[in-house]
């Protein structure tokens, strides 16, 4: 697989292209800032770019509208966010458009290799992978009454679901049977009123459509 | 009488002498003062000129500037003005409108001139009389003056009152002076309640801008940690993670090594993070207090229902204590309260924020007590804001906070 990095920190770039050749993606391009890294998808059209949120020159947010440039330009590049904190906003601009392809991660996330390299998978084959943490500070921004319906636990699954997990992820993370997990994720979808769909970042969409980010 | 006695006798003497530095300064700062009252004075002779004093009037602060300018240069005596710092024109004139600078130009001046034209006079007439037997003795030889019967026992004297009148007048000058002083220092200066609203306000100013280094301080290490050791941790982890998923033909021993500096690394950039967030937060800085509360809110382990509604012109220090408010408030309803619900708020209304934080939990939290409602207090306080709890036992516990907007 193709990559693209831009993260203007060298120490962090450096460790994002060992870390994506040591699974075997080949890094084209290392770059340091948007602009750059604009010319360099222009140039490689990876298959998946990693961006830094905040980068030079002004430190802000010009990976996200780096990304949104991208997704727009090149729809089939697959883009995932890193971030030194978690920001619902960056997320909704990201997500209002398509699902497909994206991911919204905090930075120190990068430093559990495993977890990292299946979210970036994830992304590069079209599914999302959202931080647990963009994930509750949604969840808390439309805690309206549907949501009051759910039990805990299956809060727990639909926040595990809109980070992008699949149904054996969620049975694995919360240590239930997978049976158990589609029964919970009926009861969450019969709730919210969603209609079922068996394909990973559908349902993501369908979730995030009702938290009112799509 | 004691040699002391005397000896400090003459020392005042000598320092009052009309050739002493003292007596030189007096005499400049009295006959300095009669060009800025003299006109008054003469207006205030005129009959019927009553209503040019109208127009005289808002002249009164500029005779104030002059009278103080006159008294810092010669004097170096500072009197604070009065009108307010950032005042315009017309707040100036009508800081100068009191009745204690009415007292002074219209009526303490005119006094201090009359008295200032005597010492001159003093001077003059002392010196001219002084040296009057000079004068006559350096005529020529058969001048009138001289052909008077006893002119010499006369004129004598009049030089030993010339003398007398020279050593007089340093003397009027000084207590004059000293008048002066004190009637400008009293008149045109502040009065003991301006005096403290003037130290109120400097506290005030001095205090926000230590409120502001502290909190720019905080912002530095943030940043410094947050680009620095950070970014190096995560670097660490990165690497132990990479060796731990690629080195296949390692002693179980040595893996279990690495596997344990790569989850002590993590734990490490958890606990950075969360210190670097009890500094400030970097969210806080980049996106604003909105953002920042709604991580926090997210994070809290206890469900919280947010209702923020904030425009954004807000003190960044004061986003900085609204932001540790509801961050310690929320620690201590997850670890204390047993809620099983907070309901946040925050609203800004007159230029004040309103920050309550409700919980259902069991209450019997006591900000006398409590050390980190407490710190709260005091941290509003930096900024002129209160803090309140009610907490009885069984609950519920609701924080008030309320801040100014600006500092």
């Amino acid at each position: 697989m193709r990559a693209v990095i831009a993260e203007d920190s060298v120490l962090l770039r450096v460790g994002l292209v060992k870390v994506l050749e040591a699974v075997g993606h080949e890094v084209v391009a290392a770059v340091g800032d948007a602009e750059e890294l604009l010319a360099a998808v222009a140039e490689h059209q990876p298959q998946v770019v990693v961006v830094d949120v905040r980068m030079p020159p002004g430190f802000t947010d010009e990976g996200v509208r780096a990304a949104l440039v991208i997704r727009r330009q090149w729809p089939e590049v697959a883009v995932l966010l890193l971030s030194q904190f978690v920001e619902e906003r960056y997320a909704s601009d990201l997500l209002s458009a398509n699902t497909s392809g994206v991911g919204y991660l905090l930075k120190q996330r990068v430093a559990n290799v495993d977890d990292f390299v299946e979210a970036l998978q994830r992304v590069a084959e079209g599914g999302t992978a959202l931080d647990p943490e963009v994930v509750s500070q949604l969840l808390i921004r439309r805690d309206t009454d549907p949501l009051r319906r759910l039990t805990p636990r299956e809060r727990d699954v639909l926040a595990l679901m809109a980070e992008g997990r699949s149904n054996a992820a969620i049975a694995q993370t919360l240590v239930v049977s997978d049976s158990a997990v589609a029964k919970h994720i009926n009861a969450i979808f019969a709730k919210l009123d969603l209609p079922s769909a068996d394909v990973t970042h559908r349902r993501v969409l369908a979730v995030l459509h009702f938290l009112g980010v799509a | 009488m004691s040699p002391s006695i005397f000896h400090r006798a003459v020392q005042r003497a000598a320092a009052h002498a009309p050739w002493s530095a003292a007596a030189r300064r007096d005499t400049l700062l009295l006959a300095a003062g009669v060009p800025l009252s003299a006109p008054v004075l003469i207006l205030l002779g005129l009959p019927r000129l009553w209503f040019v004093l109208v127009a005289f009037l808002p002249c009164l602060d500029l005779l104030s500037v002059a009278q103080r300018s006159r008294l810092r240069a010669l004097r170096g005596l500072l009197i604070p003005s009065r009108a307010p710092r950032n005042a315009g024109w017309w707040g100036k004139v009508r800081a100068g409108l009191t009745w204690r600078q009415f007292l002074y130009h219209l009526v303490v001046a005119p006094l201090q001139t009359l008295g200032a034209l005597l010492v001159l006079a003093g001077w003059g007439i002392g010196l001219v009389m002084a040296t009057v037997l000079g004068w006559i003795w350096l005529m020529p030889a058969g001048a009138p003056l001289q052909s008077r019967p006893g002119w010499a026992v006369a004129d004598g004297w009049t030089t030993l009152g010339g003398a007398a009148l020279l050593f007089l007048t340093p003397w009027l000058a000084a207590l004059l002076s000293r008048f002066e002083e004190w009637a400008a220092g009293s008149l045109l200066g502040l009065n003991r309640a301006e005096l403290l609203q003037r130290r109120v306000e400097d506290l005030a100013e001095s205090r926000a801008g230590v409120v502001d280094a502290a909190d720019a301080e905080r912002r530095r290490i943030e940043r410094d940690l947050h680009d620095g050791a950070q970014q190096r941790l995560v670097s660490l982890a990165m690497n132990l993670g990479l060796a731990r998923r690629t080195l296949k033909d390692v002693p179980a021993e040595a893996m279990r090594v690495i596997v344990e500096a790569h989850e002590e690394a993590q734990a490490a950039i958890d606990e950075l993070r969360d210190l670097v967030r009890g500094l400030h937060p970097v969210v806080l800085e980049d996106r604003g207090l909105d953002a920042a509360l709604s991580g926090i809110a997210a994070r809290c382990p206890v469900p919280v229902r947010l209702d923020i509604d904030l425009s954004d012109d807000i003190a960044p220090t004061v986003e900085a204590v609204a932001y540790f408010t509801v961050s310690e408030a929320l620690t201590n309803a997850a670890k204390h309260s047993r809620a099983s619900r907070v309901e946040l708020s925050i609203r800004q209304r007159d230029g004040r924020l309103h920050i309550q934080i409700h919980d259902d939990g069991i209450g019997g939290a006591d900000a006398a007590r409590g050390t980190g409602l407490t710190g709260l207090r005091k941290r509003a306080a930096s900024v002129d804001g209160t803090l309140a709890v009610t907490s009885p036992h069984g609950g519920p516990t609701t924080i008030t906070a309320e801040l100014p907007c600006e500092l």
